[in-house]
C-alpha cells in the first residue's frame, strides 16, 4: 500500500530558537486511521501546521500521496482537509456561508458547494442552524462545523487536531461513527487527541511524539501487546472471603464483592480458573487501566 | 482561480453589507455635515476657488475622502480581523494563490469605496446641482484611488499586531495627508514652498484629477496624476504581495 503521508527529517525551530521538531520522520499508509499522540508542546500541532502549509518548516520534506509538498504545493493542499485545534473561522459569518466560502477557495462553484454544505451540515447535525452566525454555536457545535468545513472539498487525507475537545459523550460517539465511516470509505485519517481511549478505539497505527521527536511508531496492536501487565477488577455476586489463599498473581481486596488483580504474563482464563479452583466465582471482569495510557506515560518519560 | 477570487470578493461585500450601519451609513451622514458646514454655511463667505463657488469646489474632494477612508478601512479591518480570529487559515490551507488573495481583498475595498462614494454622491445631489465634466476621468481617478488605498490598508493589516495598530495610520498619517492634499482648498493659494511640498502628497493628485472630472479645471496635468498613482499602485502591490508570500505576521 502506498504512503498517504511521508515525512522525512522534518525540523522546525522557531524564531525564538525553540526547537519544536527535530529530524522527525514518519510514515502514514493510505487508508490508515493513524494516531499522533504526545503531551502538550510535544510538536504535534507544529507538525500538522507544516503539513497544512500554515507554518514554514526549517528543513526536511513532506510528501503527500507521492507528491513533494515543496514542488506541488497546490496539489498537496487539495488532498488535505484540516480540522484544527483552535476555532479558526469568522464568528460573524453564517454557518452555511463558512462552508460555501471554503469550497470556493478550492474552486468549487457556489451551486455544488451549497449541495455539499447541505449534505455535510445534515451529517454533523447543524443543518437547522445553517443561517445562524457561527459565534452562536456551542463549543461542540463549533468543532462539528470545523469537521464539516474540513470535508467540503472531499480531501483524501483528513487531519484532526483534538477533534473531541469540549464535545459531549453522545456527540463524541456519533463523531467517532462518522469518522469510522469515512475511513471505511478509503479516507486516510490522522488524529491527535488527549483522549487515549479515542485513539485506542479508532486507530490502527500510532506514533508518539515527545519533545519534538518520534519516540514510538508501530501498529496499535503491537504497541498494546508491549504492556505485559494487566490490571483487572473482578467482581463476584457472592461475598468474598476475608482472607485469600495464595495465588500466582497479586491480589487486593477492594470491597466485599470485588478484588483487583495484576496479571504478569498470565491469561485472564488461567487466573479465573485458579480463583474458581479455590471457590471464588467471578461474574464480571473489567480493566482497571487504559493500556495505551500506561504506555504513553512510560514513553513520554512521565513514568520511566 | 476565478471562483476563488469571486468567493473572496462576495465574502468581503457581504461582510461590510451586513454591518451597513457601521460601514455605509456614517460616511454619508458625516459628508452631508461637511457640506452643510463648509459648503453651505461658510462657503459664501469664502467665495470662489479655482473659478467655481466653494460648495462645488469641495464636493469632489469630500467624495474622494470617503472613498479613501472606506477603501482603506475595509481592507485593514477585514484582513486584520481574519488574522485576529485565525480565519485567514481558511485561505492559507487552500490552493488560492497569493495574488488572488490580494486581488480579492483589494476588490472588496474598491467595492466599498464605490458604494460609499456613490451613496455620498446621491446624498449630495439632493441638495446641490452637480455637473460632471468627464465621467471617464471621475471613474479612472476613483478606481486608482480606491485600489491604492485598499493596498495601503492591506499592508497596514499585515503589520498590525493589535487594534491600535490599525487606527494609528488612518489617524496620524491618512487624515493629515487627506486634509493637506487640497481637499478643502486649491494649492494655488499656498506659498510656493508649500505648493511644492504638496506635490509629494499622492492625495493631491487624486483630489486634483477627481476635481477635474467634475469641474473641468485642475492644477496638474491629468496624465501626471495617472503616472503618479499607477506607479504607487505597482509599488504597493509588489510590497503587499511580497509580505503576504513571505507570511510576515501570518506564518511563523
Amino acid at each position: 500500500m502506498s504512503n498517504a503521508l511521508l515525512i522525512s527529517n522534518l525540523t522546525k525551530t522557531y524564531a525564538n530558537n525553540v526547537s519544536a521538531l527535530s529530524q522527525v520522520s514518519l510514515c502514514v499508509e493510505q487508508g490508515d486511521f493513524f494516531a499522533l499522540l504526545g503531551s502538550n508542546g510535544a510538536g504535534k500541532t507544529t507538525m500538522i501546521g507544516i503539513i497544512c502549509s500554515l507554518l514554514n518548516k526549517t528543513s526536511g520534506e513532506v510528501s503527500v500521496l507521492g507528491l513533494e509538498q515543496s514542488k506541488n504545493l497546490n496539489q498537496v493542499k487539495r488532498m488535505i482537509g484540516l480540522m484544527p485545534q483552535e476555532f479558526n473561522f469568522n464568528p460573524f459569518e453564517p454557518i452555511e456561508e463558512i462552508l460555501i466560502n471554503q469550497a470556493g477557495y478550492y474552486g468549487i462553484d457556489r451551486q455544488s458547494a451549497k449541495a455539499r454544505a447541505e449534505t455535510l451540515l445534515k451529517r454533523v447535525e447543524l443543518w437547522d442552524r445553517r443561517l445562524d452566525m457561527a459565534k452562536s454555536l456551542s463549543g461542540g457545535m463549533k468543532r462539528r462545523l470545523m469537521l464539516a468545513r474540513a470535508l467540503i472539498h472531499q480531501p483524501k487525507i483528513l487531519i484532526l487536531d483534538e477533534p473531541s475537545a469540549g464535545v459531549d459523550v453522545e456527540i463524541r460517539r456519533s463523531m467517532w461513527l462518522f469518522l469510522k465511516e469515512l475511513n471505511e470509505q478509503g479516507m486516510t485519517i490522522i488524529l491527535t487527541t488527549h483522549y487515549l481511549e479515542e485513539a485506542e478505539l479508532l486507530c490502527r497505527n500510532i506514533a508518539i511524539l515527545d519533545n519534538g521527536q518520534v519516540v514510538e511508531q508501530s501498529s496499535m496492536k503491537s504497541l498494546l501487546a508491549k504492556v505485559a501487565k494487566q490490571v483487572l477488577i473482578l467482581e463476584s455476586i457472592e461475598p468474598l472471603p476475608l482472607v485469600f489463599p495464595s495465588f500466582d498473581f497479586s491480589i487486593d481486596k477492594l470491597d466485599d464483592y470485588s478484588i483487583q488483580v495484576v496479571l504478569d504474563g498470565m491469561s485472564i482464563s488461567q487466573a479465573l480458573g485458579e480463583l474458581s479452583s479455590k471457590g471464588i466465582e467471578i461474574e464480571h471482569v473489567r480493566s482497571a487501566q487504559n493500556r495505551l495510557e500506561t504506555l504513553f506515560l512510560h514513553l513520554t518519560s512521565k513514568e520511566k | 482561480m476565478w471562483i476563488a477570487y469571486k468567493t473572496i470578493v462576495v465574502k468581503e461585500v457581504l461582510r461590510f453589507s451586513r454591518i451597513w450601519v457601521q460601514t455605509i451609513f456614517p460616511p454619508i451622514i458625516t459628508t452631508s455635515l461637511y457640506l452643510l458646514i463648509f459648503g453651505g454655511l461658510m462657503g459664501e463667505r469664502i467665495g470662489d476657488m479655482q473659478g467655481v463657488d466653494y460648495l462645488h469646489f469641495i464636493i469632489p474632494g469630500i467624495i474622494l475622502m470617503t472613498v479613501i477612508q472606506n477603501a482603506y478601512a475595509n481592507t485593514v479591518s477585514s484582513f486584520f480581523l481574519a488574522k485576529f480570529n485565525h480565519s485567514i487559515e481558511e485561505l492559507l490551507i487552500s490552493p488560492v494563490s497569493y495574488w488572488v488573495i490580494l486581488l480579492g481583498y483589494v476588490s472588496g475595498g474598491v467595492v466599498r469605496g464605490f458604494t460609499v462614494g456613490l451613496g455620498v454622491f446621491i446624498a449630495v445631489s439632493f441638495f446641490v446641482d452637480l455637473q460632471i465634466y468627464s465621467i471617464g476621468i471621475v471613474l479612472i481617478t476613483f478606481l486608482l484611488t480606491a485600489i491604492l488605498f485598499s493596498l495601503a490598508g492591506f499592508i497596514n493589516a499585515i503589520f498590525a499586531q493589535s487594534f491600535d495598530d490599525i487606527s494609528i495610520v488612518p489617524t496620524f498619517i491618512l487624515m493629515p495627508m487627506t486634509y493637506l492634499g487640497g481637499m478643502f482648498y486649491s494649492i494655488e493659494i499656498l506659498p510656493e514652498f508649500w505648493q511644492s511640498l504638496s506635490k509629494f502628497n499622492p492625495i493631491y493628485y487624486m483630489v486634483d484629477s477627481f476635481r477635474m472630472g467634475f469641474l473641468g479645471s485642475s492644477t496638474t496635468d491629468f496624465s501626471v496624476s495617472i503616472v503618479v498613482l499607477t506607479s504607487m499602485i505597482v509599488i504597493l502591490a509588489l510590497v503587499a504581495f511580497y509580505l503576504l508570500k513571505k507570511g510576515v505576521n501570518i506564518k511563523t
